[in-house]
């Protein structure tokens, strides 16, 4: 019975992190004021009810970093390397997007057109990241400085310089909510790209593939797996991931600005996969700690915004609790704390024997 | 991947190929620049101007270089940078001296230095991760120093910055014939001056030595006897440094704080080091090499501007295609060293520099 416990910690001690960083938030919050976690109902302009609170613009404001923290999870886990191209990529989708449904009239047919066009944009982006990294062997990082510099200048060149404005009740259904729905769109539609790529994850074995390359390249290649192509749909799929971010974030504001769409996204993306407990260096992975990760970032932006900290210096502080949350889960740490813990009660140990 | 890695480890030299081709196509872009346009680029001012603005880049880019070669990366230079220049400016403009700016400058580097330093190499914790809290640090802090822009108001230190050194010789007849001399500021010499300093220091002590041997592989590094952990240390500590520098040298050009400062230069800074040769992976780079890379980004940029493409896009778009082009000619030298291939893909007259 112990050793089965025991083996269930070591199978998921790697979501410890980001669990313990949200309970450290939580508890935090607590403290300070206990009406930070009350959600109430409301009705909004539109006239339906909805709920509103902090626990909820936390959920709701954290989902496209949620998306994109899933594909950077997969990226890295393949690849060993973060692809920091991934808001100029939003931005380039949500550009494509906005392009489509001004084409025309928006109905449900043209926002389904405009996200298929854009997920095929992202998608194509993401395969030039891919061939980099898989065919020509670049490190992930710097094959995506490419389109990390000119990503967000495409995303103007599209639209021809303009910041334009897709107005339409279908678009603030998707940005905000859907009439008589109390939640969020975007946490339902995070809730379902969850749901999906856990089932990919269920009926392939893409997972398994992933972590082999990751782990050892050239013995994944050995044992027959294509290492090239695994690289390759990891990047195609943080592009779909950043097309359905893009579309969230061009949907909130009804509008796209190409310079400050998910602006240092690709940053937040990064931690939360290393809060999420995953190695930066590739290997096994595990998206829901990457997706606990983004929750516990956007937790963290929320209770400093309520503590009234000016937007512009949440980043030192954010960075502060950054900086501890890494030293503690440092292994040189680690193993300092386990000597401590070992000496401490081996003290006790040798107290008892010697009272005996 | 460890396989990968020790196959392309084995020679430390290669790195004067790379610089050579970047050498030439700075010097071909140039003069057929020089040769369709003529105009400013017939002036050597162009070049000084170049230098001119882009003084702290270098800087940046030479401490940047020391991180690379020795495996690592550095992220937070820029904020560095930034948050350098706002200090200062509050600081002389609340009665301060230009020398306790310079000696507030050099430690607030040094202290980013010792503090990335500690955390990379004695707590083993991933480079990426320290030195983004680092740039977030460094950028919110910026914005707790001032929020609102700031314009240097000490005389003395006014004048520095409009003191420049003249070289008539490299000047030019004005239409009304009166000779306009070159102009260079001060901040160009403490650049090349660095850049000088690196060279050496990379290329003949010990420290610069260990620098490549632990970037090329640091675990037999570790077993030839070299202290790795203090090695990765100083190289840190270095590019704080550094960016301390660089924060004074930026005042210098523009004489402005502002919360935007040097905003992107880590990622220009990297570009620059990437163009010149150097590889993320370590153990090859030049410092050089850093410095035709910066020169080559900006005459991309002077280029497509005096082309006519004035739409702001082209400017990254262009830089983007070129890095592009950078990098998958970096790929294709690498993977065609030590088979041969590579002497069937040079030109003839390229050969001959193969060999030195």
């Amino acid at each position: 019975m112990a050793k089965q416990t025991k083996i269930n910690w070591s199978k998921h001690s790697q979501l410890l992190v980001p669990l313990l960083s949200i309970a450290l938030i939580v508890l935090f919050n607590a403290f300070r004021d206990p009406s930070f976690f009350s959600i109430e109902i409301t009705t909004n302009n539109a006239g339906s009810t909805v709920l509103t609170g902090n626990l909820i613009s936390i959920l709701n404001g954290a989902s496209e970093l949620a998306i994109l923290a899933m594909g950077m999870t997969l990226v890295t886990a393949a690849c060993g390397g973060q692809d920091i191209s991934v808001g100029a990529l939003a931005a380039i989708a949500g550009s494509m997007f906005v392009k489509v449904l001004r084409a025309g009239e928006i109905t449900p047919g043209t926002i389904a057109l405009g996200f298929v066009a854009c997920c095929a944009v992202a998608m194509a982006f993401g395969a030039f990241n891919g061939t980099l990294v898989s065919v020509f062997k670049i490190q992930p990082m710097i094959a995506t400085l490419v389109l990390f510099t000119c990503g967000r200048s495409v995303a103007y060149w599209i639209n021809g310089g303009a910041t334009p404005t897709v107005e339409s009740p279908l678009i603030t259904a998707i940005g905000s909510f859907i009439p008589g729905v109390p939640v969020p769109t975007p946490i339902i539609i995070v809730i379902i790209t969850a749901i999906v790529l856990a089932l990919v994850f269920k009926f392939t074995s893409l997972g398994l593939y992933t972590q082999a390359v990751g782990i050892n390249q050239r013995a994944a290649r050995l044992n027959g797996i294509n290492t090239t192509s695994i690289k390759l749909l990891s990047f195609m799929i943080l592009g779909v991931c950043c097309a359905i971010a893009g579309v969230i974030a061009v949907s909130r504001l009804s509008l796209i600005n190409h310079e400050t769409l998910l602006l240092d996204i690709e940053m937040d993306a990064i931690l939360a996969v290393a809060i999420g407990g995953n190695a930066l260096g590739g290997g096994k992975f595990k998206v829901a700690g990457s997706v606990l990760g983004a929750y516990a970032i956007q937790a963290l932006t929320i209770t400093l915004y309520a503590m009234k900290v000016p937007s512009t210096d949440v980043k030192a502080y954010k960075a502060i609790v950054i900086i501890l949350i890494v030293v503690i889960g440092s292994p040189v740490v680690k193993a300092k704390l386990n000597q401590l813990w070992k000496k401490l009660r081996e003290g006790k140990h040798g107290k008892e024997v010697a009272q005996a | 991947m460890k396989n990968r890695d020790l196959k392309r480890r084995e020679p430390l030299t290669d790195t004067q190929l790379l610089l050579t081709i970047t050498i030439c196509i700075f010097f071909t872009m140039y003069f057929a620049a020089m040769a369709i346009w003529g105009g400013g680029f017939l002036r050597w001012q162009q070049v000084f101007d170049m230098l001119n603005n882009n003084a702290a880049l270098i800087i940046v880019a030479c401490g940047l270089t020391v991180v690379m070669i020795g495996g690592g990366i550095d992220i937070s230079v820029g904020g560095v940078t930034a948050l350098v220049v706002m200090s200062c400016i509050v600081h002389m403009n609340n009665g301060g001296s230009i020398f306790t700016a310079a000696l507030l400058a050099l430690s607030i580097g040094l202290c980013f230095g010792l503090v990335h330093g500690f955390l990379i190499s004695y707590l083993e914790i991933q480079p990426f991760i320290i030195t983004l809290a680092g740039m977030f640090f460094a950028r919110g802090m910026t914005t707790i120093v001032s929020l609102e822009p700031q314009k240097i108001a000490h005389e003395g230190f006014q004048q520095l910055m409009k003191t420049k050194i003249e070289i008539p010789w490299l000047g030019y007849i004005a239409k009304k014939g009166n000779l306009i001399p070159a102009r260079m500021e001060i901040g160009v010499v403490v650049a090349l001056l660095i850049v000088l300093i690196i060279f050496f220091v990379l290329k003949k002590t010990r420290l610069g030595r260990n620098f490549y041997a632990m970037g090329g592989n640091s675990q037999s590094a570790l077993m030839l006897g070299v202290n790795v952990k203090r090695t990765r240390f100083y190289s840190y500590l270095i590019s704080g440094v550094l960016s301390g520098i660089a924060g004074f040298v930026f005042m210098m050009h523009t004489g402005a704080g502002n919360a935007t400062n040097a905003a992107g230069a880590e990622m220009n800074a990297i570009a620059s080091a990437i163009i010149g040769g150097t590889l993320l992976s370590g153990g090859v780079g030049n410092v050089i090499g850093t410095l035709f890379g910066t020169l080559t980004l900006t005459t991309i940029k002077a280029i497509v501007t005096t082309s006519g493409l004035r739409d702001p896009w082209w400017q990254s778009i262009t830089t983007g295609a070129m890095l592009c082009f950078f990098i998958l000619l970096q790929s294709l030298v690498l993977s065609n060293r030590g088979k041969g291939g590579l002497k069937k893909m040079l030109p003839q007259w390229l050969k001959v520099t193969q060999k030195d």
